[in-house]
């Protein structure tokens, strides 16, 4: 069966989605990626899915939830390269992800994570960018 | 009953074609209501003509009684011709089925004098009358139909004109937006403007709204599923353009735009944009010359 790799970097772990996700690869990638977030304890995941040329509302489940599940975890996770019909699609099932950050693509998904993790985490119910009225409430 | 065994119409027809004419042509000439300014002599005459003389045609082997046969395609041909030039020329639809329809008078003189029976003469008018109400009807169905084709066109123009993706800037994109949004056009829009962001790879997309004329909650639906999309792809989006009475109307239908970023003009949006993406614009003292 086919298994999604799930490569270390330091701090983080990189997950690239290349092959076609069948819902048991899916379902095997998120146990997989849950167990290697508590066991190196990462503070970041990095999920690019820029491979992923279409997505059923089980995938598009799929993706929230393992993008949730690693933030219930304490790893901060971008989702990256989402494709325009994918994007698309997850919006008109509804799955708008929540809390998940995305980027472009993974290198700009890696900066992202680094100036994640060199803010003080915001406590809960605290706003980012608090203070600055102009700063725009879609940030 | 089967017309085309009884009927004298066609060879009639055929008999006294010139002279059925030429009443057409004096009728048409006589009557007010068919604007024979609008189209010179000659082509009106041309046409009629053309006209006659493929009713006259067809009707030697065509079925009186059924207009839709193929042994009326010269004819229909014809009529539908002829609705499309008289449409350019600035007739109406019910003019250029007049037009049709005014043959009947000279076709019905024709009748009267040839055919002495009075039940014969009421089963020809029959379904003389009939034929030419349906040629007629048909002009006008193919006015029509060459007037959708003209709005379908434009509405496709409309639909590429109106969805350009400009750059502002290194990674900012703006899509200003004109004209009402449906569900077709939002899905032009948004597809294009996903694939722009793809293609630069922008960090944010300014969506400018000044020229739809108004927002009901389906276009705020296609809007926050359009910021919503971008947003999954990892670039920001900022709505600007927002004239106070939409503003209003936002808050009175309860669309919640909370979660997105607005401004009243592109030029505060341009600017939200320009620090989101981490630079600034800083007042520079003017020199002469340059």
């Amino acid at each position: 069966m086919d298994r999604i790799p799930i490569l270390k970097m330091g701090e983080f772990l990189l997950v690239t989605i290349q092959v076609d996700m069948q819902d048991r690869v899916a379902l095997r990638l998120q146990d997989d990626l849950t167990e290697r977030i508590a066991a190196v304890s990462a503070k970041g995941v990095l999920l690019d899915i820029s491979a992923l040329e279409m997505v059923d509302s089980f995938i598009g489940r799929m993706i929230a939830n393992i993008a949730g599940m690693a933030r219930v975890l304490d790893a901060e996770t971008v989702v990256t390269g989402m494709q325009p019909a994918v994007a698309i699609t997850l919006v008109e099932l509804g799955l708008t992800l929540n809390g998940v950050r995305t980027a472009l693509n993974v290198e700009r998904g890696m900066a992202l994570l680094r100036s994640l993790l060199q803010e003080p985490p915001a406590m809960p119910g605290e706003q980012e960018g608090s203070g600055d009225a102009d700063d725009g409430a879609g940030w | 009953m089967d017309s085309r065994s009884t009927s004298r119409l066609p060879s009639l027809v055929e008999k006294h074609r010139s002279e059925i004419l030429d009443a057409w042509l004096a009728d048409q000439q006589a009557s007010a209501a068919l604007r024979f300014t609008l189209m010179p002599d000659a082509a009106w005459r041309a046409q009629s003509r053309d006209l006659l003389a493929a009713i006259a045609d067809d009707m030697q082997q065509g079925d009186m009684s059924n207009p839709n046969a193929s042994a009326w395609q010269p004819t229909r041909a014809l009529l539908a011709e002829i609705s499309v030039k008289r449409a350019e020329a600035g007739f109406t639809p019910s003019e250029t089925a007049t037009f049709v329809l005014s043959l009947k008078q000279a076709l019905f003189g024709v009748l009267r004098r040839a055919v002495p029976d009075l039940d014969r003469l009421m089963d020809e008018l029959w379904s003389a009358t009939t034929l030419i109400d349906k040629f007629a009807l048909y002009t006008t169905e193919a006015s029509l139909a060459a007037r959708e084709q003209v709005i379908a066109r434009q509405q496709e123009d409309m639909l590429e004109l109106s969805t350009p993706v400009v750059k502002l800037w290194e990674g900012i994109l703006a899509l200003p937006m004109i004209g009402t949004l449906d569900s077709a056009r939002t899905q032009v829009v948004m597809e294009s403007l996903l694939q722009r962001i793809v293609e630069t790879g922008a960090d944010v997309a300014i969506i400018d709204i000044t020229g739809v004329p108004t927002v009901d909650t389906l276009v705020a639906q296609h809007l926050i599923k359009t910021v919503t999309a971008a947003r999954l792809m990892g670039a920001e989006c900022i709505i600007s353009g927002v004239r106070p009475p939409i503003a209003a109307t936002i808050v009175h239908l309860g669309v919640d735009l909370s979660g997105i970023a607005t401004k009243a003009t592109l030029a505060d949006a341009f600017r939200l944009a320009l620090r989101l993406t981490g630079r600034m614009v800083s007042q520079g003292s003017l020199r002469n010359g340059t």
